[in-house]
């Protein structure tokens, strides 16, 4: 090692870029396997949309995994309830949503979305108090405790709402294609990117341009050094969590959009998928759960065209295989 | 005392609810008659093994496992396929546990060895995947599993309810082949929670139970913790798979609900939460309780919301529909973690104010 000045800058952490190559070497492989490439590019649009969805919701799961050690098994629950406030809204606007003007359509899109975060966000407020207070620094009883969270939330969602499916239609202006050429490509993909993107790189930002953000960032890496130097990381931490359950509530009407129908059991579904994209990603880590993100929908996507048998398990095999190279994840983030 | 491996309930009144239940459990054929009654005491049996085989995964080991109901659904499959294919002879019960029993043993490993090296939450996370993948494929397969209709099937001669044993004799009893087969299913469950209780109160149980206390430190002893979680995990598959067998042969149906799907498994969580973490005999009380529930609570909260409706009282009809009853566990459920982590088991044993010991962390 060579000698550092002190007038020298740091040197720079080593990039570490192999999980950002893997996704994209995995979508150059599918083109031979594919075949057309048409068919290519509009299975990658959708691997991109879907993932940058599954990003959303996993995205606070990780982040409170991360700074307080705690893993929140009721996430599921704020995407359902983002869902069923969104059709809140959209039920008593329907003309509106039905309306085909782009502008229309996102004044009612808008502030259902908003809403929802809201009402998610103000949901994992009382969850976090209630809940995950009392058993701080015991993995059994959150388990525990927040799988109880998660069986009362979705009971009250089926005595609010009722058991039967709920539907959920696209604005007018959202549905159809962008053709370009023979590709086609859903309009309402391209938004879920767009939002997709926003929100990875809003999330980036606040982490890595902000104070609060390296806050964040050291309480993930160590918790007592940065409450040793006189921040209330709990209430860093409460603000931590509301933010991710509004992201989870945004990417449960974003989810509910692409299904075009709500029901308490989504939940169930996506908590399912969420877990092995924060699983693969590195618990922790936000780029891990992007890239983790985009896998899982890749995998998904291109493995439900090849072999469709093959897409039921194609999760666990994705995230055997991950496991297997770096048994903490693409990015291991926290020590523990 | 040798029966129950030296480790007694602990508490007069607990002896005295287990009494009771044990008792009411085997002479149901007798004392309540109906098919409603017999079914309700041949589920309390099967969950009974099923959550006491939980049990030593969470409560002495303090690992989380959301797979268990694919080793009961394995079981459960196993036997089913076995007696559809093979037609209602023994031969055909006889392949369905040599093929069950191991292939659930197998999987267990599988999964021990290759997340139980990781922290109890990666672990909990690996096994809700997993479960969740097969569940999947188990409806997908559907020409081996009849996909979500499930398997019905045929039970050998001696089991059917038509195969009368003993006629009516003075008393105005029947001995038939139902019968016989709740008293398969009860003695089999009983064995086995024996089994268990013999399991945890041996050494290799107080290994577990320092691994759950501290790992480290039981690591630092020179035990193999992965070895003796993973041979934990086994030996828990093991009963859960038996347990599966014995829910098939008395539905004569294995099916995604009845025997692989999530909210099973969140139903064991409950009942081992709420019977008590750790002592095996929470296992037999949460089991009572929440299948009573299921079963009665339901008619009961159908005349509260009924009342609550012709009152007018906004959202609590809604509350109160006998559908949401699984909702009022969960609230008890959480209070349990909350305030009584040992359950009603531990709460007997200790009573207020002593601080409980175990299944904590």
């Amino acid at each position: 090692m060579s000698e550092l000045a002190a007038s020298d800058p740091l040197p720079k952490p080593k990039r570490d870029l192999a999980p950002i190559l893997l996704p994209v070497a995995l979508a150059l492989i599918m083109i031979p396997l594919v075949g057309s490439p048409s068919t290519w590019l509009t299975l990658t649009a959708a691997s991109l949309a879907m993932g940058m969805m599954i990003f959303i919701m996993a995205s606070g799961l990780t982040l409170v995994f991360g700074l307080m050690d705690v893993l929140n098994f009721g996430h599921g629950a704020f995407i359902a309830v983002g869902a069923y406030v969104a059709t809140l809204v959209f039920a008593p606007f329907a003309a509106s949503v039905q309306a085909d003007s782009l502008w229309v359509n996102l004044a009612v899109l808008a502030p259902a979305a908003l809403l929802s975060m809201a009402v998610s966000g103000a949901l994992g407020l009382v969850v976090e108090r209630v809940l995950i207070l009392p058993v701080y620094g015991q993995h059994l009883k959150q388990i525990l405790m927040t799988t109880g969270g998660l069986i009362v939330a979705e009971q009250t969602l089926y005595a609010l709402w009722g058991p039967q499916i709920i539907p959920m239609p696209l604005p007018a202006s959202l549905r159809g294609s962008f053709i370009l050429g023979d590709v086609a490509i859903a309009k309402y993909r391209v938004l879920a990117m767009l939002i997709g993107l926003a929100v990875f790189i809003a999330i980036q930002l606040v982490l890595n341009r902000t104070k609060l953000g390296l806050l964040i960032r050291a309480g993930v890496e160590n918790r007592e050094m940065v409450e040793a130097l006189g921040y209330r990381i709990r209430r860093l931490f409460l603000g931590v969590f509301m933010t991710g359950s509004a992201l989870a509530g945004l990417g449960g009407v974003m989810w509910a959009l692409y299904r075009e129908q709500v029901h308490a059991s989504m939940s169930d579904e996506l908590t399912v998928l969420i877990f092995v994209v924060v699983i693969i990603g590195g618990l922790g880590s936000i780029g891990g759960c992007f890239i983790g993100a985009i896998l899982v929908a890749m995998v998904a996507n291109y493995g439900g065209f090849l072999v469709p048998k093959l897409a039921l398990v194609s999760n666990i095999l994705l995230m055997v295989a991950v496991l297997m190279w770096r048994p903490r994840g693409l990015y291991a983030v926290t020590s523990r | 005392m040798m029966l129950l491996s030296g480790d007694p309930p602990r508490s007069r009144v607990l002896t005295l609810i287990l009494v009771v239940i044990i008792l009411a459990l085997a002479a149901t054929p007798f004392l309540f008659p109906g098919a409603k009654a017999l079914n309700v005491a041949a589920k309390i049996c099967v969950f009974a093994a099923l959550v006491a085989s939980y049990d030593l995964l969470l409560g002495y080991t303090g690992t989380v496992s959301f797979a268990h109901t694919m080793f009961y659904g394995i079981g459960s499959y196993a036997i089913a396929i076995a007696l559809y294919g093979m037609g209602p002879n023994w031969a055909a019960v006889a392949t369905g546990i040599v093929v069950g029993l191991p292939l659930a043993a197998l999987l267990a490993l599988a999964i021990g060895l290759f997340s139980l090296r990781v922290a109890a939450i990666f672990f909990a996370m690996i096994t809700l995947a997993v479960a969740s993948a097969f569940q999947v494929l188990a409806s997908q397969l559907s020409w081996l599993t009849g996909g979500e209709d499930g398997r019905s099937f045929q039970l050998p001669e001696l089991l059917r309810p038509g195969t009368v044993l003993i006629s009516k004799n003075l008393f105005g009893f029947e001995v038939n082949g139902r019968i016989l087969t709740f008293y398969l299913v009860f003695a089999v469950s009983a064995l086995m929670i024996l089994a268990l209780l013999r399991v945890v109160n041996s050494p290799f149980g107080r290994v577990l139970q320092a691994i759950r206390e501290n790992r480290f430190r039981a690591e630092a002893l020179g035990f193999r913790t992965v070895f003796h979680l993973t041979y934990a995990n086994c030996l828990a598959a093991l009963v859960a798979a038996s347990a599966g067998i014995l829910n098939a042969l008395w539905l004569r149906y294995a099916g995604p609900d009845t025997s692989l799907s999530f909210s099973i498994m969140l139903d064991i969580l409950l009942m081992v939460v709420i019977g008590g973490m750790g002592t095996i005999y929470g296992a037999i009380i949460g089991a009572t309780i929440f299948i009573l529930a299921q079963n009665y609570l339901q008619s009961l909260m159908g005349v509260a919301s009924k009342a609550a409706s012709e009152a007018g009282l906004p959202l609590l009809p809604g509350l109160l529909h006998p559908d949401r009853w699984l909702l009022w566990l969960g609230l008890l459920f959480i209070a349990s973690v909350y305030f009584f982590p040992t359950g009603v088991v531990g709460r007997l044993r200790h009573g207020r104010g002593e601080k409980s010991a175990g299944a904590s962390h």
